[in-house]
């Protein structure tokens, strides 16, 4: 194993206090597996254009059990949503956790939701996101803290979107934040997930999402990755729909130094639906990389893919979405597109769709497009007196607006949307 | 001093000379009109006015308000009060109207040192404009002439000059593809307009328009040059004869 490997693994200790046997168990086959494949490296086809080196001269250290809180940053991001049930996590560890019954939602530490045994988590851990797959998830398996489990009852339409802060502590911190969510049969929900960190964060951020829908529940999920500039973000989710359920994932990220992404979607159920939005806006020498990969197990099911990359200075965009149709899943509609925009010289972009068909009645659609900003439209923003810097910006934002509209909750998009516009520097005037 | 004085003004596209020794004197308070066949050079004065990309003046002199105008940005010439409408207007979608007049309306306005318009100050301002040019306020929330018909791209260029303004408004070929009322609609847009210090250079192959803008002046351009300058009459002459016979008279 590599040396940040090496003291990445370190810091497992055998269970908590407290946690039931069978969570033990899993820590130890995730240490195990971890060891064995080390951390992912440019040899492997997934991640050819994606290296963690420069994660080796970090010295990561494990998270600390009580990071000090930056509460004007905490308080900044819950502006952004609004009125929500909002859960704060620092370094993965729960802070502080609302009281969700009387919406018919239980939010809960991971940790404690796994000595419960009528939720069933020892069957549901690690089910959809396979530590086996892949060693990031196998070490989040063996060294998350705290996590989060949310369950939305049957039927539970909560009135507030609920509201996850994920803070990444200063340092060079390992974080590996965990949250399993259980939409019940019938529910409609909003989960917005926030990752951040103060400009002192210079860490590992490793974070699961499981999501189980049951069958016709709705939800909506938001991901914003957000975190400071020298923050490496290796993240995954894993998804599994039943039966006439639909999940809205969205994400947009425009943080980190390094942030990938690895999203799994099984739509397991007839007539299970997935819509899956991503924008990404990386400059200096970020890099964002977004594989996807999207299951169609069960006959009239449906994807919807749609990937907005933006790109400057030397920031460089990896997308790579595979849609895979089992033989006997027939009456299947897959779209995917992903659109980049390349606003510097320098800036790069390797995208690759990969469909897999293996069933006749398809209807698979996918497009892909590099393109730069219009001269035409520049133009005419500049004849109405717009400099070139500001119709820049604006055209960036008009590219990038197509996602954003995908936000369901007004506060959080025109947030974002101000996040986009101001993200190009406008010039001399404002 | 005139607001907009052109003298022997060659311009080329890609290497090909268009424009071939224009003169042109435009004074406040004054509407000129301009026609010519198809190719003849119209849009690539009115391009060169603005500032686009491409289009080399090779030889001659462009005075704005007895500056030179040419080594200016588009930015700039627009700030300094320079409008094109443009022949065919831009799309740009996720853009949406409001936000983008919005921001052209406060560049122009800080530049004349006024205060920036908040968004109740400017939707109160657009939305009459609106009505009197009656254009449904529904444009406003769509992006910037996207899936706009042809009409309502034009009649939104005509909104953008209301609320900007300009002290010489170029109008490129607006009146083509206007109904009747809408056609109407442009001309009380750019009477509107029509101050002392105002000045407007209307691009068209209609008569129809003219006499709406009533033009103090109509030139022909037919070849890269002014081949002839009159009143009114030479519109309805142009109307009735065509251009054939200026274009052997200048070959002449
Ligand atoms: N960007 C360009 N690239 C190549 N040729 C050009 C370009 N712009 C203009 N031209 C050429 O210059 C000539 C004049 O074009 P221009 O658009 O100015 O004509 P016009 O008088 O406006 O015609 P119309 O009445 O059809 O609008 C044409 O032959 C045109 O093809
Ligand atoms: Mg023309």
């Amino acid at each position: 194993m590599s040396a940040a490997a090496e003291a990445l693994a370190r810091a497992f200790a055998p269970a908590a206090e407290g946690e039931p046997a069978w969570l033990a168990e899993r820590r130890l086959e995730g240490l195990r597996l971890f060891e064995a494949a080390g951390l992912p490296h440019t040899k492997l086809e997934d991640w050819r254009f994606t290296s963690l080196d420069a994660l080796e001269s970090l010295e990561l250290e494990p998270a600390p059990e009580a990071a000090p809180v930056d509460s004007g940053l905490a308080d900044a991001v819950r502006a952004e949503v609004g009125p929500a049930l909002c859960a704060l996590f620092v370094d993965g560890r729960e802070r502080e956790i609302p009281a969700g019954e009387a919406e018919g939602i239980s939010l809960e530490p991971l940790t404690r939701a796994a000595g419960n045994d009528a939720l069933g988590l020892q069957g549901r851990l690690g089910a959809l996101a396979d530590p086996k797959r892949r060693s990031l998830t196998a070490l989040n398996a063996a060294l998350f803290a705290g996590g989060a489990s949310l369950e939305i009852a049957a039927d539970a339409r909560p009135e507030r979107p609920i509201h996850l802060v994920w803070l990444q502590s200063d340092g060079a911190h390992a974080a590996h934040p965990r949250f399993a969510i259980r939409a019940g049969a019938g529910s409609r929900a909003c989960v917005i997930e926030h990752y951040v960190s103060g400009p002192g964060a210079r860490g590992l951020c490793n974070p699961v999402t499981e999501i189980e829908l049951e069958p016709g529940a709705r939800l909506d999920h938001v991901v914003v990755q957000d975190q400071s500039g020298d923050v490496f973000q290796l993240g995954a989710l894993a998804a599994r729909g039943e039966r006439d359920s639909e999940l809205r994932t969205t994400s947009v990220a425009l943080g980190g130094r390094l942030g990938r992404w690895d999203v799994y979607g099984t739509l397991a159920g007839e007539g299970a639906r997935l819509e899956l939005n991503g924008l990404y806006l990386a400059r200096a020498r970020q890099l964002l990389d977004h594989h996807t990969t999207i299951d169609h197990a069960a006959p009239r099911t449906t994807s919807e893919e749609s990937f907005k990359g933006i790109l400057d200075g030397r920031g460089h965009g990896v997308f790579h979405g595979r849609i895979h149709v089992r033989p006997d899943a027939q009456q299947i509609e897959a779209a995917q597109t992903h659109r980049s925009l390349l606003l510097s010289d320098q800036a790069r972009i390797n995208a690759k769709p990969q469909l897999e068909i293996y069933a006749d009645d398809v209807r698979c659609s996918h497009g892909a497009t590099v393109g730069q900003l219009d001269v035409d439209q520049l133009f005419y923003l500049r004849a109405r007196g717009l400099t070139l810097a500001r119709a820049r910006a604006l055209l960036t934002f008009g590219f990038a607006r197509e996602i954003c509209e995908r936000i369901p909750l007004a506060p959080l998009r025109e947030a974002l949307e101000r996040r986009v516009l101001n993200w190009l520097p406008a010039g001399d005037d404002a | 001093m005139p607001l907009l004085e052109i003298r022997d003004l060659h311009v080329s596209v890609e290497d090909q000379e268009i424009l071939r020794g224009v003169d042109l004197t435009i004074e406040a308070g004054e509407v000129h009109a301009i026609m010519g066949p198809n190719g003849a050079g119209k849009s690539t004065l009115a391009n060169l006015l603005s500032g686009r990309e491409g289009y080399e003046a090779t030889r001659g002199q462009v005075l704005y308000r007895g500056k030179d105008l040419l080594d200016r940005t588009p930015e700039q010439r627009a700030r300094d009060g320079l409008f094109l409408a443009f022949q065919y207007p831009v799309e740009i979608p996720g853009v949406t109207n409001s936000y983008f007049m919005k921001a052209s309306l406060n560049a122009l306005r800080g530049a004349r040192g006024e205060p920036e318009l908040d968004a109740f100050d400017f939707l109160t301002l657009v939305k009459q404009k609106m009505k009197q040019l009656d254009f449904d306020e529904s444009f406003l929330n769509r992006s910037v002439n996207e899936g706009f018909s042809g009409g309502e791209k034009k009649r939104n260029e005509i909104l953008q000059m209301a609320l900007l303004d300009p002290r010489l408004a170029v109008l490129d070929e607006t009146d083509s593809g206007l109904d009747i009322d809408a056609l109407r609609i442009v001309a009380d847009g750019v009477r509107a307009l029509g101050r002392e210090d105002r000045a407007v250079l209307a691009i068209t192959h209609y008569h129809r328009l003219l006499e709406y803008l009533v033009p103090d002046h109509v030139h022909v351009l037919v070849g890269g040059r002014i081949a002839r300058s009159g009143d009114r009459g030479l519109a309805l002459e142009l109307e009735e004869r065509g251009y054939g016979w200026l274009e052997q008279e200048g070959a002449a």
